[in-house]
């Protein structure tokens, strides 16, 4: 069928679909997520196939390369539909045996299976293990279940239903006033009511009657990967949501702002475009609504800055990415000066999910005034790092220590950093608050575009501070005074502190510092730049103070600060150490405990990675 | 004209709807410091130098250069939290800045020089890395000195905005971002005009005009008020003079037609004033020498030889040849006199320089 010209037409293809599916004996999902790439799935993807191929079932199994199922740290991953098997860290040697006891039988490999840290036990069942019992996968669902290269997977689970939907059974106001009524929030950094955002666009004269919809998906926040992982898995439902937000504020062009390190996401977002103007989803008189709407691909120009929505429309008009005051917002003033509407992907991604649920559903999930669920990228000292779907209001505990399995290494929790490089550190003790735009924000840190990066009790918090100062310090366009040169002497402080060199005044120089470049930079990767620095000082002060006054780093990690020791007792003179050291800062008879020369030493700690009985440590 | 009222520093303020916060303030006879600011461009809101506190904002601070007023808004310019921002903006500045307004062309006529001077910032309380770019000097006009560079955009806007050249962008970011021309080629390998607008408005002495160093710095020199003599247009300029010579050209800001722009001419062609080649009175040739006369006679020779020439042959023997640095006046003076008095329809005027 080509062009679908009728919600009822659409209606009809997708029954075709299903049954077309249901003939289907067996489906198998394979994980083809960045993460899942680097272990080479793609590999393990191949030789399933040609297994298929070789026994000549290919009519009989539905083989998907699927976008990031969010276990990352397992990779490469596979589900197996009939029976809810799911493997990790398949290799390709381990294929055959899958589709021998797994796939044509209902058997499972067990030591496939995934391996509970916590008692060894192995887990059959997806939904069993810790990481995603807790889950709450409403967008990331689809990623396992479609593949993202054809529309008709995302067109059989009911995919454009929304759309069509809105546009024959629902009014631009309506659809505004759903938004609004279901609490949706920016899910790109902000949180500023969507509802209302699309609202004030819709209200916004334009010149010429043109308006725009864009879709942020820049995700410049180091180790962030939900936007991408979106993109890639699920592309339609991104290209769904913009065209139901285009219908609401009256918009006939969209863009999507894609970073150029992405370029997987580009090309399944083409390929999507591609698809669904085929289909008549996208382009003009879309199902047969008058509606006329088609999107483009902007690829960045590599900058954080440009995702800053000012920065960003500067971009897609070809001029430096950097920001400019605002008022006069982009949804009365943006791309070529006509009111624009810009929202996260997440954000767009929520909008069918809405329509589909009925705001009072959706409305359900969350806290008071932060709805819905909320995507993080769980890293750093975590026992499972990946991409988590939770409901808004879970606590930080329940994260780190339910989904992310804990600490590694028994190591203590010191601190979760969320919100980006521009975020705030949270200590432990406040590990039960809840997550959601406001409590995030009481605490010094925010929502940000959901990065969660867990540290341990090996890291040292003037250190973290200076990393995250180095990032935004890099980043900075260089537009504004307060960012451009507040950042870069607040790096240099922080620089000092941890080479030993700080002094009193320095801290207090760093909190004026940081007072004034939060209430004056221009746009806001300035504005909030110094919230790693104010959030640690809050709650790590001590350590500021060790460095400063004891020239200590309690951490072990400020290099200048610190003397790499051998405990004789445990050291069985292996000379691994020995071997290892670049500088020959190490000595001592074969069977003898070593020693190492401070004078020499570079604090390299090779020599702790080397050391099987961790016999060197740091004071 | 709707009018709308704000509240400025306790002061109600009656303005045109489309006015910012800062010529708002301005109207109603309130400065508010400016850096990046310049009347002949598109706001900016970069040196951050002009916020103010608007009742009811989220954030608080917003750019009086960029910040449409709008009817009711109570505006505080000038409180504790302000002026410590503004002081920790210029100790930033200064920071990456060389300390040498002693030598810099530019000391007396900085924008840099007098927020130091009225926020009493002597020595900033940050130090760090500073810059140490080499000066450009690329072509005998416009010299560059990234040093003093205080990335208000000014130069990059005029160039593009009012020019409609477009020699400058910047390269780099944060700290590293510098204006420039595209791949650092000189200025005589970009269609620059030489028009030295980036000159003028550049607040501090990064950009400079050679032929002008040294000569004479803002309070040296007596500024004469006059009509640029090169085309119609009437442009208002401030001849700067020292001992009797012209050292430099700057134009007044928002004055006469021009606005405060020039052209390379205007800025940079008053060589001519103190040449040797000058002519100085008119000259009348005699036995094939050229030797000065009066105007009297110089006059009268001419007239003499229209006459005859008309006698003999007609009006239309003769043509007449204005100039395009005569004012619109003198021009329509001129072509009066081909027509209605020697009666001839050859009357032309030079349209280029
Ligand atoms: C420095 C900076 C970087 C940003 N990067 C992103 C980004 O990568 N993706 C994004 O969606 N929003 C980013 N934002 C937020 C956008 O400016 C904008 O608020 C957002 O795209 C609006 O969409 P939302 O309402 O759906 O969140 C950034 C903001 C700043 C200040
Ligand atoms: S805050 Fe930083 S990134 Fe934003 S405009 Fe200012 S210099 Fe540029
Ligand atoms: S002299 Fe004129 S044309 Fe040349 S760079 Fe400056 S403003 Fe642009």
């Amino acid at each position: 069928m080509a062009r679908i010209e009728t919600p009822a037409d659409l209606e009809q293809y997708r029954l075709q679909l299903r049954e077309k599916f249901g003939k289907y004996q067996y489906a198998v999902s394979v994980c083809g997520g960045t993460g899942c790439r680097a272990y080479d799935c793609i590999n393990v993807f191949e030789t399933l196939r040609e297994i298929i191929d070789k026994k000549d079932m290919s009519h009989t199994v539905n083989l998907r390369l699927t976008g990031c199922q969010g276990f990352c740290e397992m990779g490469p991953l596979m589900f197996i539909h009939k029976n809810g098997i799911f493997y990790v860290r398949i290799s390709p040697e381990a294929v055959e045996r899958i589709v021998e006891s797994s796939i044509l039988g209902d058997e499972v490999v067990e030591e496939l299976l995934y391996k509970s840290p916590a008692d060894g036990r192995r887990i059959v069942h997806q939904q069993e293990i810790p990481f995603y019992n807790k889950q709450r996968r409403f967008l990331l669902a689809m990623n396992r279940d479609i593949d993202p290269l054809n529309i008709d997977d995302y067109i059989a689970k009911g995919g454009y239903g929304s759309l069509a939907w809105a546009l024959f059974e629902s009014s631009s106001e309506e659809i505004i006033d759903i938004i609004e009524r279901a609490g949706l929030r920016g899910r790109g950094g902000a949180g500023f009511p969507t509802g209302r955002k699309w609202r004030i666009a819709r209200q916004a004269p334009s010149p010429d009657g043109i308006k725009y919809v864009i879709c942020n998906a820049d995700e410049g926040d180091p180790g962030a990967y939900m936007d991408r992982s979106l993109l890639e898995g699920n592309p339609h439902q991104v290209i769904e949501g913009m065209t139901i937000g285009a219908y609401a504020i009256g918009a006939s062009e969209g863009y999507v702002y894609v970073r150029h390190e992405y370029p997987l996401a580009v090309h399944h977002l083409l390929e999507a475009l591609d698809q669904a103007r085929e289909k008549g989803l996208l382009g003009k008189n879309i199902l047969g609504s008058g509606l006329d709407f088609d999107i483009k691909v902007s690829v960045g120009g590599g900058a954080f800055v440009c995702g800053e929505e000012t920065g960003l429309i500067a971009s897609i008009e070809g001029k430096r990415g950097m920001p400019r005051p605002r008022p006069p917002y982009p949804a009365n003033y943006g791309l070529w000066g006509r009111p624009t509407n810009i929202n996260n992907v997440e954000t767009w991604q929520n909008v069918p999910l809405i329509l589909q649920m009925g705001a009072d559903e959706y409305a359900k999930i969350g806290t008071e005034k932060s709805k819905g669920t909320k995507i993080f990228s769980l890293v750093g000292k975590i026992n499972n790092t990946g991409l988590v779907e939770v409901p808004m209001g879970i606590t930080l505990r329940e994260i780190v220590y339910e989904i992310g399995g804990g600490i590694p290494r028994g190591k203590a929790f010191k601190a979760v950093q969320t919100g980006g490089p521009s975020g705030g550190c949270i200590p432990a003790h406040l590990l039960d608050i809840p997550v959601d735009f406001e409590r995030l924000q009481e605490v010094g840190s925010m929502m940000g575009s959901g990065g969660m990066i867990v540290m341990d009790e090996n890291t040292c918090m003037v250190d973290i501070a200076r990393y995250f100062m180095e990032f935004l310090t890099h980043e900075s366009c260089g537009k504004c005074v307060p960012c451009r040169l507040g950042t870069k002497r607040m790096l240099e402080i922080l620089t000092k502190i941890c080479d030993g060199q700080g002094t009193n005044e320095n801290l207090e120089a760093l909190e004026s510092l940081a007072a004034d470049i939060k209430a004056s930079s221009l746009c806001a990767l300035g504005g909030t730049s110094p919230n790693p620095v104010l959030t640690t000082l809050r709650y790590f002060r001590d350590e500021y103070e060790e460095h400063i006054v004891n020239k200590r780093c309690p951490a072990g990690i400020c290099q200048a600060l610190i003397t790499l020791r051998i405990d004789p007792d445990t050291c069985t003179g292996c000379g691994a150490c020995l071997k290892i050291c670049p500088v020959e800062a190490i000595s001592g008879e074969k069977k003898q405990p070593h020693s190492i020369d401070p004078e020499v030493c570079i604090r390299c700690k090779l020599c702790i990675s080397r050391c099987p009985k961790e016999a060197i440590y740091t004071e | 004209m709707k009018h709308i009222s704000l509240t400025i520093d306790g002061i109600e303020v009656i303005t045109t709807p489309g006015r910012t916060i800062l010529e708002a303030a301005a109207e109603a006879g309130i400065r508010i410091p400016t850096l990046c600011y310049d009347p002949r461009l598109e706001p900016y809101g970069s040196c951050r130098v002009c916020l103010v506190e608007v009742e009811g904002q989220g954030r608080g601070f917003l750019p009086a250069c960029a910040t449409p007023a709008d009817e009711d808004m109570v505006v505080r310019t000038d409180t504790e939290k302000l002026r410590g921002i503004r002081r920790t903006i210029i100790e930033l500045l200064l920071s990456d800045h060389p300390n040498d307004c002693m030598t810099c062309e530019s000391a007396g006529n900085c924008e840099l020089q007098d927020l130091a001077y009225e926020y009493g910032v002597r020595k900033p309380r940050f130090q760090g890395e500073q810059h140490h770019h080499e000066a450009i000097v690329d072509n005998p006009i416009i010299e560059r000195d990234y040093n003093k560079c205080v990335l208000c955009g000014r130069c990059v806007r005029i160039c593009r905005e009012v020019q409609g050249v477009g020699v400058y962008d910047f390269a780099n970011r944060g700290f590293e971002a510098v204006p420039g021309t595209p791949y650092n080629r000189p200025l005589t390998e970009t269609p620059c005009e030489f028009c030295g607008q980036c000159v003028s408005t550049c607040p501090t002495g990064a950009i400079v005009s050679i032929p002008s160093k040294g000569k004479g710095r803002s309070w040296q020199v007596r500024k004469v008020r006059t009509t640029c003599a090169y085309c119609g247009c009437g442009c208002q300029i401030d001849l700067h003079v020292r001992d009797g010579r012209i050292v430099d050209v700057s134009s007044p800001l928002m004055v006469g037609p021009g606005e405060g722009n020039h052209c390379a001419k205007g800025r940079y062609g008053y060589g001519f004033v103190h040449h040797s080649d000058r002519l100085t009175t008119p000259l009348v040739r005699k036995e094939g020498e050229l030797v000065p006369a009066t105007w009297e006679e110089a006059l009268g020779l001419v007239a003499d030889r229209i006459s005859k020439a008309v006698k003999e042959q007609g009006p239309d023997s003769v043509a007449f040849l204005a100039s395009a640095r005569c004012t619109n006046e003198e021009n329509y003076l001129f072509q009066k006199l081909a027509r209605a008095v020697v009666g001839t329809n050859n009357v032309d005027h030079c349209a280029r320089l």
